[in-house]
This record gives structure tokens, C-alpha cells and sequence, in this order.
């Protein structure tokens, strides 16, 4: 049995750990072996979940999945619902975790997304609680509870009008305090689709000739809003998103195929295109936004 | 209207239309949701809109020619618009309308008085370099999304004015203003008749009225108010 050594810490910044040990084309039982966990992120479960799923359809068996061995641990990933949706993607027996009782800093549990209803439900879930967190932990004004409501269903439909797949979605807000000084809130998304490259290949890649790759399909569609249709309306919703997320300061990724891009603020160290990397089928899209900084932190006290 | 703003226009020749979007996407078979989000509910408003528009025409007594209509899409009462929804409820709407094939002769202006829903209206103009007149709130009406710079000039003089002869617009704009003020009629941005443009704002207010009057009289029933001609 092949093992995946899931690491303490899993989260957008070495998701590639997962993607890289799940990737070898074996036929062979796999193991995810997530005992050492002790913190993760949205983007750390959806990975989990593409890569178990990925496995899974690759070898027409589903991996197994060993649960982190700290309760906490498992207690958190219950609370996001991490191991409802992975009863649909590893072999059972699968850990009764349960979710620990009182206040809840989850802005969005792990939901599956695979038709334009469960857009709605995702944008219909958030609404009532993005508004507090947004407001309290993020210092963001009241109304932003509405343009990250269009910024959620914008990325939740590229998994439903592009990939072709089922996909998943969840969003969390966290303390960072040693890493930024500041609390953020980090939304994944996450398929196992087509990849933009495929998507775009039938009506892009001529253009692009020998440079055709996932980095171009990326940049194509990151940067210019290019998309399969040929409808000029089409599109919209990443140029969107970035823009949204500009404003906020925050950072936004998508990874797919081999390729990853990214809009990095200064807080962050991502680089604007990585090629090379282990191939991933679909997509992952993963944003993180920051508190706000006041600009005039003495307005307070006055 | 006070009495600056009155305008000459002919009785019989408009009808004003008021849309409350929320309250069609709730009608409309297809959609039935509280937030215009996804590209299928909006089609399905954009259709619902569409069917409003195909209602028989009222009367025009013996002239029987078509009336033109303009129709006020209301996005007051809607709280989350995304820009698949924005870009098949206005951009799909004024396309269609805009081509010499359209089914009726209808304008239209948007209420958008939010900043997300006034964000997402002009973005999707943008797009497909169209522009279309919206109430930003309290009556304050803008030319959103793609206009030259004297396009804006000459429809913000006409919206100041209500009415211009096409005679006099050299007076008011310069040489060119006659032919900026069929420009803009060209793109259905301003109303022509007899020799004249109008704004089309004036008909939105005079229609909204109509609607606010008509609301009171039957709480809640229609989600789109039709009445006939309101402006003297």
C-alpha cells in the first residue's frame, strides 16, 4: 500500500505536498495518512479531497483515510463537515468526530457544489453569517457582505459552467497572528474537472501555438477573461473577483493542471506563476482576505 | 414634475412600464429565488421581463400605431446580483432590444440604487460596450457603461433640459448636436419624436409615480405595473 503523508500542517501554501505524493499513477491501495495533522485550511481539506478523489477514479479504488489522531483536530474537521464529504471519497470506516459546541468562527462548512442550486444554497448560507464575521473579524464595512456574496457564487459557478465535475467550496476565518498580525478569511474552491486548460483548448489554444500550456490556459483566463463560449459576456466573474479581492488587499490563486497563478499582495510571498507542478486534473481556486488596516488607527481613541 | 421639468410630449405615445425585479424573480417559474445569482436565474428573469413586454399593447385608438414603451427594470428590492444574473437581466435584455429586429419597440433604464448592483450594471455594459440609463437613487439618473465623452455631454444636457428640439440641439451642443442626439437615439439612449428627443428619465419618473399610486391602491399583487400615458 502506497502511503500519503499527510503533514502537521496543510494550507494553502503547501497543498503541493498532497498533490505531489497522490499524483504517481500506480494502481496499487493508497492511504492518506492525515494522523500527524494538527492545523488546517480550506484549502488543505479540499486537497485532501481532490487528491483522495483523483486516486479514487484513477485506480477505480477509494483510498483509505487515516484521521488526525488529535481530537481537536478531528473535533474541527467534523465542524466543517471535512468528513461528511469525504464519506464520498475515501473508504469507509471513516471517524465519528464530533464538532464542538458553542460559537462557531466557520463562515462556510465544506459543500458540495455541482449545479447552479447549490450556488444559490452556498450565497443563501453565507448571508447569514458573513455579515458578523466579515464586520467584526475583518473590520470590513457592513455592505461587504454583498459583494463577497457575488465574489462566492462567481467561484463557486466556474466549478459548474467550466469544469464539467463536482467540486467543493468552504470558507473559514482564522487568526494569523504570528504570520500577518492579522485574522484573514480563506475560501477554497475546489474540482475535479476538465482544467482550464482543456476548457479553453478548442477554442484558444490555436492562438497561442507552441506556448500552448496549463501556465498560458491559466494566464488566458486570469488575466485577458477569456473562456470556452464565444459570448462576450462570458468571463466576467474571475476579472471580477480579482478586482474584489484587489480591493481588499487579499490574495487570490487558482491552481490547475501544472501551472498556478496568482494575484499576490505584498503580505504575500506566492509568485505570480509557478509551472512545473505536479499535475492536478481540475481546478483549485483559493482566496485569503485580511483584516483591514485602519489608516488612521488613532481615529478610535479620539 | 414641477413645472421647469414639464414636457410637450404626445399623450398617447408612451407607455411607462415599472419592473420590480425581486418580486419577478419570485414569480418566474424558472427561478423562484431570494438572490439574482447564476446565469440560468437570470435568464429566466431576463424572460420573465421579456414575456411582460409581449403583453398585448393597450389601445392607441385611431392612430394604431405601435406604442413605444419604457420599461423601468428595479433592482431597489434585490439584495445579492451577480454579474452572470447582471449580465443576462441587462446586457442580454438591451442587446436584444437594441437590433431592427426587436420584438417591441421598448426602452429601457435601470434602478440600481446600491453600490454592488450599480457596480455590476456598469461592469456588464462595459463588456459588451453597450450603455444604458440608470436611477442611482432618489431619481438620479447616470449614463452608465461605454459613451463617448460628448455623448455624455449632450445626454446629460438633454437630461437637464427633459426636451430638445432637434432643430435647436446646434444651439444648445454645438454644430454636431443634432447628429449626437441621433446617435444617442440610435442607441436607444434617449427618446425621439416629431423633431424632438426626451430623456427617458422623464418617463421613468412619471411611470414610478404611476406605479407608487397604483401599489397603494392593491398592496403586493403585481410585480409589473402598466399604465397608460402619464406624461402632459
Amino acid at each position: 500500500m502506497r502511503v500519503v503523508d499527510v503533514p502537521p500542517s496543510l494550507d494553502y501554501r503547501n497543498v503541493e505536498v498532497i498533490y505531489t505524493a497522490a499524483a504517481p499513477s500506480d494502481s496499487g491501495p493508497v492511504l492518506f495518512d492525515a494522523r500527524r495533522l494538527r492545523w488546517t485550511d480550506p484549502n488543505g481539506m479540499t486537497a485532501l479531497l481532490s487528491a483522495g478523489k483523483a486516486v479514487g477514479e484513477r485506480s477505480g479504488v477509494r483510498p483509505k483515510l487515516s484521521a488526525p489522531s488529535d481530537s481537536g483536530t478531528a473535533g474541527y474537521l467534523a465542524r466543517m463537515g471535512f468528513f461528511r464529504a469525504a464519506a464520498e471519497v475515501f473508504a469507509p470506516p471513516l471517524p465519528r468526530a464530533r464538532a464542538p459546541r458553542g460559537d462557531s468562527p466557520v463562515l462556510l462548512e465544506l459543500t458540495a457544489v455541482a449545479s447552479h442550486a447549490d450556488v444559490h444554497q452556498v450565497v443563501d448560507r453565507v448571508q447569514s453569517r458573513a455579515g458578523e464575521i466579515l464586520q467584526r473579524s475583518l473590520d470590513y464595512p457592513a455592505a461587504a457582505v454583498l459583494p463577497f456574496s457575488v465574489m462566492l457564487s462567481e467561484v463557486c459557478q466556474n466549478i459548474v459552467e467550466h469544469a464539467g465535475a463536482p467540486g467543493w467550496v468552504a470558507a473559514q476565518r482564522y487568526e494569523w497572528t504570528k504570520r500577518l498580525g492579522r485574522r484573514v478569511v480563506v475560501i477554497s474552491v475546489s474540482d475535479l474537472g476538465r482544467g482550464f486548460r482543456a476548457s479553453l483548448q478548442a477554442e484558444h489554444s490555436e492562438r497561442f501555438g507552441d506556448r500552448w500550456s496549463d501556465a498560458t490556459a491559466l494566464e488566458a483566463a486570469f488575466l485577458m477573461g477569456l473562456t470556452r463560449f464565444p459570448d462576450t459576456g462570458r468571463g466576467q466573474g474571475v476579472q471580477q473577483i480579482r478586482k474584489q479581492v484587489r480591493r481588499w488587499d487579499g490574495l487570490v490563486s487558482i491552481r490547475s493542471g501544472t501551472a498556478r497563478i496568482a494575484d499576490s499582495p505584498s503580505w504575500s510571498r506566492l509568485p505570480p506563476l509557478q509551472d512545473g507542478l505536479a499535475a492536478f486534473p481540475g481546478a483549485q481556486i483559493n482566496i485569503v482576505l485580511p483584516q483591514r488596516i485602519d489608516p488612521d488607527p488613532d481615529r478610535k481613541a479620539r | 414634475m414641477t413645472p421647469d421639468r414639464k414636457t410637450r410630449l404626445t399623450r398617447s405615445s408612451i407607455d411607462p412600464l415599472r419592473i420590480d425585479v425581486c418580486a419577478l424573480s419570485w414569480s418566474a417559474p424558472a427561478s423562484r429565488r431570494p438572490h439574482l445569482v447564476t446565469r440560468p436565474t437570470g435568464r429566466a428573469v431576463r424572460e420573465a421581463i421579456e414575456g411582460r413586454l409581449a403583453a398585448p399593447e393597450p389601445s392607441v385608438g385611431r392612430s394604431r400605431r405601435p406604442r413605444a414603451l419604457v420599461s423601468l427594470v428595479d433592482f431597489s428590492r434585490v439584495q445579492v446580483m451577480d454579474f452572470s444574473c447582471a449580465d443576462e437581466v441587462v446586457a442580454k435584455l438591451l442587446l436584444r432590444y437594441l437590433g431592427s429586429d426587436r420584438p417591441r419597440n421598448a426602452f429601457f433604464l435601470f434602478r440600481a440604487a446600491a453600490d454592488t448592483h450599480r457596480h455590476a450594471v456598469e461592469q456588464v455594459l462595459e463588456r459588451h460596450r453597450l450603455a444604458a440609463v440608470c436611477d442611482t437613487g432618489g431619481e438620479r439618473f447616470r449614463l452608465l457603461g461605454c459613451a463617448t465623452p460628448r455623448e455624455r455631454e449632450a445626454w446629460a444636457l438633454l437630461e437637464r433640459r427633459r426636451r430638445i428640439q432637434l432643430g435647436r440641439a446646434g444651439t444648445a451642443l454645438g454644430p454636431a448636436g443634432e447628429c449626437r442626439l441621433r446617435r444617442l437615439a440610435e442607441r436607444r439612449l434617449v427618446y425621439a419624436e416629431a423633431g424632438a428627443v426626451s430623456a427617458l428619465s422623464t418617463f421613468a419618473v412619471a411611470g414610478a409615480r404611476q406605479a407608487g399610486g397604483a401599489r397603494q391602491a392593491g398592496e403586493g399583487s403585481a410585480s409589473v405595473t402598466e399604465g397608460g400615458a402619464s406624461v402632459t
